[in-house]
């Protein structure tokens, strides 16, 4: 073996998913500062956005990471009937299971895009959930196919 | 019963029913098809005088949408004051189903409305056609019988009917415009829901990631961006689309896959409930991408999810403007 491929070799055994997580201020952004508060670990893959509402999350925001070469997306919201806005949520879903599908359609594997709830009380399903989305995304690789012919 | 005669007896109905309606007063003006200026085409045509109702047409190449004409309440449908004009329009079922999606979304009164119905028997998929001609000049285009026959300086083409008919059109259930009477003359037929088959559609998602991911790549990859398709939609009529937004600019200007899997998914997003299924996207396209298979996708999550069919009454709310607690969650994470 070549040195270059073992090179690419160890590249890929150290690589770490970079995930973009959006998540809702009044649950989820607080639910993920009640897990680092009551110090319960979960990856540090994630980058974390923080929007007014999961009902703010344009599909644009989450298919422009996808081409932008980040390797998976995580939105999160309150559950269903506890949105500050009262219904934010729940057209925020409907939006969600259409563009699940159709990034699906469109050949982009299911895991790397992943919606969840997680209230303001739920550090630890927040953690756990983190954690299940990244083993998800890690299983999938590098996010590869948006890269730029040029490149 | 040929196409040929079909296309004669719709002929007779629209232009009976377009001097019925312009010389009692009903309307102000007909929006309709005419013949185009070269063979292989049509063109919409705005008629204010009952005189003029030998212009209407119909034949398989009238794919446009007319209540593409609706939306952006153009200049020359409003009268000085600027208040809407009452206005006729020539509506095979897809038109009459933008419509009603237009007035459900509030873009258009159908109190000024009035539908001239008839029972669409297809259109032809031009860009089949023009794929097999190639660069040669067309010099006439004449329907006989079933078949369409393309004639050029010194050769002629037969080209099936049956064959080259329009994907969305061979499936179609809403021939006739689905509507009551009070805003329609001629013939129409009020439809509650209609049931489709999507083994096309089943079958292409049995496929794993990567072969769908080459499939739409190959089908895409042509694109321009010329944004003929989003022209010609009824339903895009936003003001400012997002892909001319320039503050801050998020949607790339290469052609490159990146930008072209962009502008069509986010399209796609858009059109998810409010289709129509009228294929004029595909109709318009200069490089004959196949949208109509998106289309069908889109008809289908629609159908599946919210048991909702578009444009088929102008009350029922499409399921992106509506919420339920209810809605089926599956594809949410959850802890195990």
């Amino acid at each position: 073996m070549t040195e270059t491929v073992l090179e690419e070799k160890k590249v890929e055994k150290d690589w770490e998913p970079k995930i973009i997580a959006f998540l809702c201020n009044w649950c989820s952004y607080a639910g993920a500062d009640l897990a680092g508060v009551s110090r319960i670990q979960y990856p540090p893959n994630i980058r974390i956005v923080r929007v007014p509402c999961s009902g703010r999350v344009n599909p644009y925001f989450i298919i422009k990471s996808l081409v932008d070469g980040w390797d998976g997306v995580v939105v999160s919201g309150c559950h269903p009937g506890d949105c500050h806005y009262i219904s934010g949520n729940l057209v925020a879903r409907r939006r969600f299971a259409i563009l699940k599908e159709l990034l699906e359609f469109f050949g982009i594997e299911p895991g790397r895009v992943n919606f969840m709830w997680a209230s303001a009380a739920e550090g630890e399903r927040f953690a756990v959930l983190i954690r299940k989305a990244t083993k998800i995304v890690k299983e999938l690789g590098p996010n590869k196919k948006f890269q730029r012919e040029w490149c | 019963m040929g196409i040929e005669e079909d296309n004669i007896e719709i002929i007779s109905s629209i232009r009976e029913n377009a001097k019925k309606l312009l010389s009692e007063d009903q309307v102000d003006l007909v929006i309709g098809y005419s013949e185009g200026t070269v063979p292989l085409s049509s063109t919409p045509v705005i008629i204010r005088k009952a005189e003029d109702v030998d212009k209407l047409t119909w034949n398989n190449l009238c794919y446009m949408n007319l209540a593409r004409y609706l939306a952006p309440l153009m200049p020359q449908l409003c009268d000085r004051e600027g208040n809407a004009l009452r206005i006729g329009i020539v509506a095979k079922g897809c038109v009459a189903r933008a419509i009603n999606l237009l007035a459900v979304e509030k873009q258009v009164d159908l109190k000024k409305i009035t539908m001239i119905g008839f029972n669409c028997n297809g259109i032809v998929n031009r860009s089949k056609i023009d794929l097999e001609i190639g660069e040669k000049e067309i010099l006439e285009v004449v329907v006989s019988g079933d078949d369409i026959i393309v004639k050029g300086r010194d050769w002629e083409k037969k080209f099936p009917y049956d064959q080259y008919i329009n994907e969305l059109c061979k499936v179609c259930k809403v021939k006739t415009p689905s509507t009551t009477e009070e805003n329609c003359i001629g013939e129409c037929k009020e439809l509650e829901s209609i049931h489709d088959e999507f083994s096309d559609i089943d079958d292409f998602e049995a496929k794993s990631a990567e072969e769908k991911w080459d499939y739409i790549k190959n089908i895409l990859e042509v694109c321009t961006l010329c944004y003929s398709c989003r022209q010609a939609c009824p339903a895009c009529y936003c003001n400012l689309c997002f892909v001319d937004q320039n503050k801050p600019i998020w949607f790339g200007k290469t052609t490159e896959y990146r930008d072209i899997f962009t502008f069509h998914l986010i399209r796609a997003t858009h059109l998810a409930g409010r289709c129509v299924a009228c294929g004029a996207c595909a109709s318009v396209c200069p490089v004959g991408i196949d949208l109509n298979f998106i289309t069908r996708k889109l008809e289908k999550i629609v159908k599946e999810r919210f048991d909702y069919t578009s444009g088929l009454d102008a009350e029922t709310l499409p399921p992106m403007m509506d919420f339920d607690m209810k809605d089926a969650q599956e594809f949410m994470l959850e802890e195990d």
